[in-house]
């Protein structure tokens, strides 16, 4: 093993994922697979088509819910179906292949509205809690301490349009905040997208071929965005065609082969010496 | 008779002012009416729409599902007349009401009749957003109603317009079976005016009646036309290509 992965081996765990397994009715997609993915780890996903890259993706943050299998995150299970998972889905970042921008929401509110939105929520909450503390202060003797309100209303808006203009400057679109996302090029749209998750603050970022729906010239924006924000630091899980950048990027690959791991090592391991036949016949079909 | 004795006769009529009264109440009773039950529809065609999409894991749901199926059912399956009928002579006795003004009568009625043909339109419109709209909200943990009430009803809400356009024409023209419970609309302004001194001529008055809905027709038409044109605005398909040349320059 190479020294930055001892050094990764170290860091703590971001997402553990046991035998994961999904089928679609009699389909079965996914065949158990483990994955543990560590802070600042970029993880790249290789696989030909249909091998079930996209629906594992999907699994990590439930948009599908895989049928068996465990997924820890924050120290809960996203599979079980009794955690809240839209308070983790706000840390676990998604980047999808067609953009998904908000059609009806000029850009600056694409990114604005998440996080203003949950902030504003937990403002109420907070509000609501206080007032029946306030009331039950009333009858007690020794009072209860109210729950610290850090930020008002206009606060909480100020900032998040600050932070997404921060955001957006650096991906020189500042003068497009207030356009519709029809109005932006391909390259344009998958960048917002890109810092409309950034924008949560996600502790893991997944993206589902992010540059395939894209016209050859914009790949480039796009990828370089991708390790800009992953030279900062971010944990990745990538599933790409991009091999090139994938070689430059990760710091694992996999190899997915009929929903199950075919195999996984660092980049020059899997790209310069496969083991498994699966992903030689795969790369010479690429190549 | 020919037809200068008959216009002679409706002048004849309407010099009493009564009657121009009669006519604007009777426009703005058949407005109100279709208007409130239209609101009414959209509000209640929503929710309806948002169960029959939801998804189907949990019982309240599934409940909840066969009781809009059954209220979509009821209200597209019978007509509207019976509805109206059904509710001030049946419903409002049975439940010892009195005294209920018959246009609210009209106006409920009409929105529950509303609310099963918008749900089915709404459902519509929420499928034919793409899929990815209610993800991306999703994954950015937003709830379920979070993510319908601000991302997929308002784009679903967009692309049915012409179709809710034509449902309040719909509600418009269907305001001439008010009559039935009492309720003075366009329809029965005029009609009492044709009969009016005893002097049954209908000729003038039904001609007027139906020109006067061909042009709140139009009006709406019209109104739905501009209300698409406002919307349009965030959907504008790429700047016009002299812009484009300048950013590629530029960049
Ligand atoms: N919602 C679904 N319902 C039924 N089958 C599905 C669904 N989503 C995916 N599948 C099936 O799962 C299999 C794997 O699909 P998936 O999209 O995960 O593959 P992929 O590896 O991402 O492929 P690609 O490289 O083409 O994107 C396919 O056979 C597909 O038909
Ligand atoms: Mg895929």
């Amino acid at each position: 093993m190479n020294e930055q992965a001892i050094i990764q081996d170290e860091n703590e765990i971001v997402l553990d994922v046991y035998g994961i397994t999904k089928s679609f009715s009699d389909n079965h997609v996914l065949n158990g697979i483990d994955l543990t993915v560590r802070k600042g780890e970029v993880i790249v996903i290789l696989g030909p088509s249909g091998c079930g890259k996209s629906t594992f993706l999907r699994c990590l943050n439930c948009l599908e819910d895989p049928t068996s299998g465990e997924i820890i995150f924050d120290g809960e299970n996203l599979a079980d179906m009794k955690v809240d998972i839209n308070k983790h889905r706000r840390k676990i970042g998604m980047v999808f292949q067609n953009f998904n921008l908000f059609n009806n929401k000029t850009v600056l509110k694409n990114i604005t509205l998440a996080p203003t939105h949950i902030a504003l929520k937990e403002l109420r909450a907070k509000k609501i809690k206080n007032f029946f503390i306030k009331i039950g202060n009333f009858f007690r003797k020794n009072k209860k301490e109210l729950l610290i309100i850090e930020k008002t209303k206009k606060e909480i808006i100020k900032e998040s349009n600050d932070n997404a203009y921060a955001l957006l400057r650096r991906i020189g679109l500042e003068d497009k905040a207030n356009e519709y996302p029809s109005t932006l090029s391909g390259g344009q749209k998958q960048r917002v997208a890109i810092i409309r998750a950034l924008a949560m603050n996600p502790k893991v970022m997944l993206f589902d071929e992010p540059t395939s729906a894209l016209d050859p010239e914009m790949v480039g924006e796009v990828l370089n965005l991708i390790k800009e924000v992953a030279d900062d630091g971010m944990t990745m899980v990538i599933v790409t065609h991009e091999m090139g950048f994938a070689r430059e990027v990760a710091t694992r690959v996999i190899f997915m082969d009929e929903g199950v791991i075919g195999e996984q090592g660092t980049p020059s391991e899997v790209f310069d010496n496969p083991q498994n036949p699966r992903t030689k016949q795969f790369f010479n079909a690429i190549l | 008779m020919n037809l200068a004795v008959k216009w002679q006769i409706f002048v004849s009529k309407m010099a009493s002012e009564e009657y121009i009264i009669l006519i604007f109440k009777g426009l703005k009773t058949t407005v109100k009416i279709a208007v409130f039950g239209l609101i009414i529809g959209i509000i209640i065609g929503t929710l309806v729409a948002t169960v029959k999409v939801a998804p189907k894991y949990k019982l309240i749901v599934r409940i909840l599902d066969k009781i809009c199926a059954a209220y979509t059912a009821f209200f597209r399956g019978t007509p509207m007349v019976v509805q109206l009928l059904f509710a001030y002579y049946v419903i409002l006795p049975l439940l010892g009401i009195k005294g209920v003004d018959a246009e609210i009568v009209g106006i409920i009625t009409f929105g529950l009749n509303s609310g099963a043909y918008v749900s089915e339109i709404m459902r519509g419109g929420i499928t034919s957003v793409d899929k990815g709209q209610f993800e991306a909200a999703r994954a950015l943990g937003l709830g379920y109603g979070t993510a319908m009430i601000k991302i997929v009803i308002p784009q679903a809400i967009k692309n049915i317009m012409p179709t809710l356009g034509n449902e309040f024409i719909t509600l418009i023209k269907e305001t001439s079976v008010l009559s039935f419970i009492t309720v003075t609309d366009l329809f029965k302004a005029f009609k009492t005016i044709a009969e009016a001194n005893r002097n049954y001529e209908y000729l003038i008055p039904y001609t007027i009646l139906g020109l006067i809905y061909i042009v709140l027709v139009l009006i709406i038409t019209l109104l739905v036309r501009i209300i698409e044109k406002i919307f349009a605005k965030s959907d504008r398909k790429a700047e016009s290509p002299k812009k484009k040349a300048k950013e590629k320059v530029n960049s």
